[in-house]
Parts: C-alpha cells; structure tokens; sequence
C-alpha cells in the first residue's frame, strides 16, 4: 500500500527513523547553542496578545541544493516551510520578487535590499546531500529589521523525510518568533468519509498535520469513530461500530497490530481518551440504555467503572496532569460539561447555559477546555476555562463538532459539515481568528491531533 | 400527515407492490414456524394467499412470518421526538404490532437498532441511541417477549435512513428499528447496517 509511507517512518526498528531521531537530537542541540550564544532579542518577536490580525511579513526564498537531489528538494522544503508559517496566521509569506533570490547561506543577506519590499523576517537555507547520501538542511532565520541572526541550526535525515525537515525548520522559526510551543511536525488521526450518507464508508486514517501524506489504516468494514492519539505517537485507540456491536481497539501504527480494549460483550464501548501518561484509557460503556464512563488499566486489563447516573456520561477527557476528568452528561436534562476526579467521584457541573454541551477536551497546556456547543440550531466551537468561566466562542456553523488541540494548545481543528455535502476539517487559532479549510481534500470527521514528532 | 406517518405510508405501498409480484409466483404454501420447544401458542394458520374464486382481482400478501411480512404487517420501526427517548403512544401501537407478531413466530430472534438525526454529535447521539433501543426493548418484554430473543445496538448518527437534511430528514432518523436477525421465513434478516462495507461485514 503505497500509502503506507508515513507508518514504516516510524517504525521503531528502521534505521532510518533511529538515525533521523539522533540526527534530529543531535542538530537541536546545536539549536539550542545557537539561540544561548547569538540570541540579540531574548523575548519573542511577534505579540501573539494581538491576535493573528496583523501578520508579519516573512521570506522564504528557495534553498540552494549542492547536486541534482538536494537541488530538487530545496526549493520544496522552503515551500513547505512557507505554507506552514502562513497557516498559522502570524504570518505571510512573500512569494516572489526576492531581492536576493540566491542568497549564499554563509553571507549575510543585505537587509535594506529585504526592507525595501517590507519583508521583516527572512529564512535561507542550503540543501545538500553528504557522503552516506542523507539530506542535510543548514538555515538561517534573519530579523531584517534589526539586522541580526535570531536561529542558525541544520537538520539532516533520510531525503525520503524532507517534509518532517521542512516542518522541524518551520517549527524552530514559528517558536522563536511567537513564543508558542511547536506543532508543525506532527501527525492528525481521523475518520476519512465516502459513499452515500446512508451507506457511508468512514476509515480510521492519518495524515501529516498539513494534509500531506494520507493514508488508511483501517478497509472501511467497520464505521471507525472516536480516534485518539496516545502521547508516546505509536498506539491509537478508537472505535468500531459493526452490525451489532461497537468496541474500543488498540491500534499499533508500527506494527499494525490491533486488539480490542476491556471485555464489555453485549455492551457498547465508545469514546475513549488515554490519560496522560498512556497507561490507562477512558472510555464510555453502554449497558442496558445507561451510559457510563469507565476506566481500562493497559498493564493489567482491569476496567473499573467511574461513574454511575442512570443519565448518558460520556465523552471523558483527561486533564494534562491526570488528576481530573471532564465528561458530558444529560444528568441535568441535557448535555452539560462536568469535571470530576480521575478516579471517579467529586463531579460538579461546569455549564449552565441554555445551549448543549458535548465533545469536550482538555488543551494539553491544561489552561483551557475545548468543546461543542449548540444552541438556536447552530453547532459552534467553544473554548472555556476548566471552572466553565470565560465562554469563547470560537466558530458558528450548521455543523462543527469535535475538536481537537495542536500540541502547543494554541490551534485547534474539527469537522465541518454544510447542508447536503460531507464533512471536511478546519482548524482555527485559539483566538477566534484564522479559521482556514485544512489542506487534506476528502471528507473527513473525528479528528486527533498526535503529540509532536520525535 | 406527520413525516414519519408518510414515510410509514410509503414503505408500506412499496412493500405491498413488492409482495403482490411476489406473490404472483409463489406456488407453495408457506412453512409453518417450527416447533421451539418453548411452550409458546401454536401459530394460527397463515393467511391465503389465493383470491376469490371467479376471476376476481388476485390480491398479494407477503410471505407470513418472513421480514417483509413483519414490515408489512407489524411495522419494524418507531420513531421519537427530538432529544427524547421515551416510545410515543403511535410508537406503542407499533411496539403492541411487533409484540403479537414475534409471539406468532417464537423462533425470530431480533435486534433493535437505536438512531439518531445528525443534529447532536457523534458520541452523545451513540449513548442516545442506545438508551431508545433500550427503551423499545423494554416495552417487548413488557408485552410478554422474552428477553433472550432480543438485542440492542446503536448506530447513532451513523446510519441515517433518510439522507436528506431538514425537520422532515431528522424526525425519520430519530427512530430504532426493530431488525429480524434468524429465524424469519426464508431465512432473511434486515438491518439499518446492511450494504454498508466492501466485502461484507464479518
């Protein structure tokens, strides 16, 4: 399955993804040695308070490449660079008319030249290829402004992984000049849409965070739901609905190995989240019309059972230091946020707004709790604080649902579906402001944002 | 006429045109259900297939104790009101139906399958969905149907049976669907599930 791609990068035992991994391990800390010996400005560049409504201007020309190969990819990985920049929203990219279209990565570029078409910051680079035939990639982020290097590092890896490059360099000049955590090198779980609405075929898939490299991971058997990352990157669970049964799976991106979680025959197990740590799943388990939420121990295999309201419970999701868990439940009459203990217990209700509440989602920065609301016959993305204080409505549409966090807790995505058509997915800035169609072009619900790449 | 009323309507002319050209080559008498063991009534005999003698118009029925019998004659669904999981008293006359026939035929066995319209999302409309089966499931044993005999399962939003959006579209697929899993003359089974997958389901 030519697909396939993006799983066997990694797996634990090829030597490419061991040698990128140190390679990588090696050139951040030559990043980091960078940043302590030459940093002029200490302090991020861009006030993210302001939003995305003020973009900073940046170029990223083409890189150089020292033979055929490196010369091929360079001016690819400078594109990829680019686009990442500019869906974050902080920035747009100039896309011609350089001033210095082949700047030497080893020269310091002449910033008036760059001031002159209002460019403010500047990323070069230099492909080239060494002598065991890896890609290594040397760049250089400018501050055109003040005239001074903020970030020189080089990245080397397999040329097969020239796009993980290109989001690693993306994600080193995104840091220093926002201040956000990185996300660009990161993956997005998902249940990919086809066929007829009464007959549809939903996959579980996965792709890189900018829709590049897709791939099934299930044949569309069974009506994949609810996939979820674990924090180690290599095991997804999800669920899947067959003829007269839904169960939570295991699934093993490196070894394709899936095996069911928990032993709830003749009930219905939906909605699973990992905890933090990955050592447990919660999830939801339907038996006789009551739905509740239950917790599976990985290790041992035992479930134990967390709450017990004759109301639907659902939809658990973990706090990032694992102490709590926040859940939907109608036990109020209609679907509201609660927060309760991780072991059970202590649950209190968060919402009190007229609207429903469900899907909620703790941001891995534990700041803020993602969730879908609906109300007047609109569906929106709402973000609030874990106490349900500072509602913000991020999105209003017919149909928005699901969301999901970047690692850095700065972006999210969900579904989106319009009137008569499929759904598709979006992501938005935790602002409120940059909402833009993901690149991936199917339709598509469900999605889970992977921790970032190692 | 409600949205679900017409939908009823329709499927039952459907159903009925359907097993009048069936009927047209149906040369044996139907078998009768077998023999359970389980000291249930004895079926009463099936209805006749043959119209009056003289040249009269030939009026079809389905095969008595077949799915499509209990489509007809029953009626294998029930639908509910927004965000609601309790039967309405249309519903109950349904359920009443389904309950004298599955006592006329004590070797189908079934599953209800709980929907929801897409106006909820998935994981909530999941638990919905199954709290409705639960409760249609409930009233059959309360008519005297054993509990062995059925099972519960939902689809929530993922098997709508009207593809349309609007009120009409979501009052059809806010319903559970009582589908024949074994033991139906000629050995057919229904589900909301079916034709979903490549290769079959397992």
């Amino acid at each position: 399955m030519p697909g396939f791609n993006a799983v066997q990068e990694g797996c634990k035992h090829a030597p490419m993804r061991n040698s990128l991994r140190f390679l990588l391990a090696t050139s951040l800390a030559a990043l980091s040695m960078t940043l302590a010996g030459g940093a002029v400005r200490a302090q991020p560049v861009i006030d993210i308070n302001k939003g995305v409504a003020s973009s900073v201007s940046i170029a990223v020309p083409p890189f150089s490449g020292s033979d055929a190969r490196s010369s091929e990819l360079g001016p690819r990985i400078a594109e990829v660079v680019a686009k990442d920049l500019e869906r974050s929203g902080f920035f747009h990219a100039l896309t011609d008319h350089y001033p210095e279209p082949n700047l030497n990565i080893a020269v310091t570029p002449q910033f008036a030249a760059w001031r002159g078409v209002n460019v403010i910051d500047l990323v070069n680079g230099a492909a080239s290829t060494d002598v065991d035939g890896r890609l290594r990639v040397d760049f250089r982020l400018w501050d055109v402004s003040v005239g001074s290097q903020l970030v020189g590092a080089q990245f080397t890896s397999s040329p097969d992984n020239w796009r993980r490059v290109a989001h690693k360099i993306a994600d080193a000049v995104y840091q220093r000049l926002t201040g956000q955590g990185p996300y660009f090198d990161t993956r997005v779980v998902f249940v990919a849409e086809s066929g007829p609405r009464a007959h549809r075929i939903k996959r579980l898939a996965i792709m890189d965070q900018d829709g590049a490299n897709p791939s099934y991971l299930t044949n569309g058997t069974y009506v994949a739901l609810n996939p979820r990352f674990s924090a180690s990157n290599q095991q997804i669970t999800y669920a899947a609905m067959s003829k007269d049964a839904v169960r939570v799976y295991l699934f093993d991106i490196e070894t394709g190995r899936r095996e069911t979680i928990g032993s709830f025959v003749g009930e219905m197990a939906f909605a699973p989240r990992f905890s933090p740590d990955g050592s447990k799943v919660a999830l939801s388990v339907e038996k006789n019309g009551n739905t509740d939420i239950y917790v599976v121990d990985l290790r041992s295999r035992e479930s134990h059972r967390l709450t017990s309201d004759p109301a639907i419970d659902t939809s658990p999701s973990y706090s990032p230091d694992g102490s709590r868990i926040v859940f939907t439940s109608d036990r109020g009459g209609k679907p509201q946020l609660y927060v309760m203990s991780a072991e059970g217990g202590n649950a209190h209700r968060i919402t009190f707004d007229s609207g429903q509440y469900t899907t909620p989602v703790w941001s891995p920065k534990g700041d803020l709790i993602a969730a879908t609301k609906q109300t007047g016959g609109q569906f929106h993305i709402v973000t609030l604080r874990a106490d349900g204080s500072g509602e913000h409505v991020l999105t209003s549409s017919f149909l928005d649902e699901g969301p999901t966090w970047a690692p850095n807790g700065r972006v999210l995505m969900f579904s989106r579906e319009t009137p008569g058509s499929g759904a598709r997915l979006w992501t938005i800035d935790v602002s409120g402001q940059n909402e833009r169609l993901e690149p991936y072009p199917g339709g598509a619900t469900d999605p889970a944002w992977s921790p970032l790449l190692k | 006429m409600t949205a679900p009323a017409r939908h009823m309507a329709l499927k039952l002319a459907l159903a009925l045109g359907l097993a009048a050209s069936a009927a047209a080559c149906a040369h044996k008498p139907p078998p009768p259900p077998a023999d359970t063991g389980m000291g249930g009534p004895p079926p009463p005999p099936p209805p006749s297939n043959y119209g009056p003698p003289g040249g009269g118009p030939v009026t079809g029925a389905p095969i008595p104790g077949s799915v499509r019998d209990f489509v007809v004659s029953a009626g294998d669904r029930v639908y509910f009101e927004l965000n609601a999981d309790s039967v309405s008293s249309e519903g109950r006359g349904v359920l009443d139906s389904q309950a004298q026939w599955l006592q006329r035929y004590p070797n189908v066995m079934v599953r209800i399958e709980g929907n929801c319209d897409e106006r909820g999302t998935r994981e909530y409309n999941l638990a919905l969905g199954g709290r409705r089966a639960d409760g249609v499931k409930r009233y059959l044993v309360s008519r005297g149907i054993s509990p062995a005999r059925i099972t519960t399962t939902s689809y929530g939003k993922e098997r709508p049976t009207d593809p349309g959006t609007g009120e009409d579209a979501y009052a059809h697929n806010r319903n559970a669907h009582t589908a024949i899993t074994s033991g139906a003359a000629g050995g057919d089974t229904s589900s909301d599930f079916s034709g979903n997958a490549p290769g079959g389901l397992q």
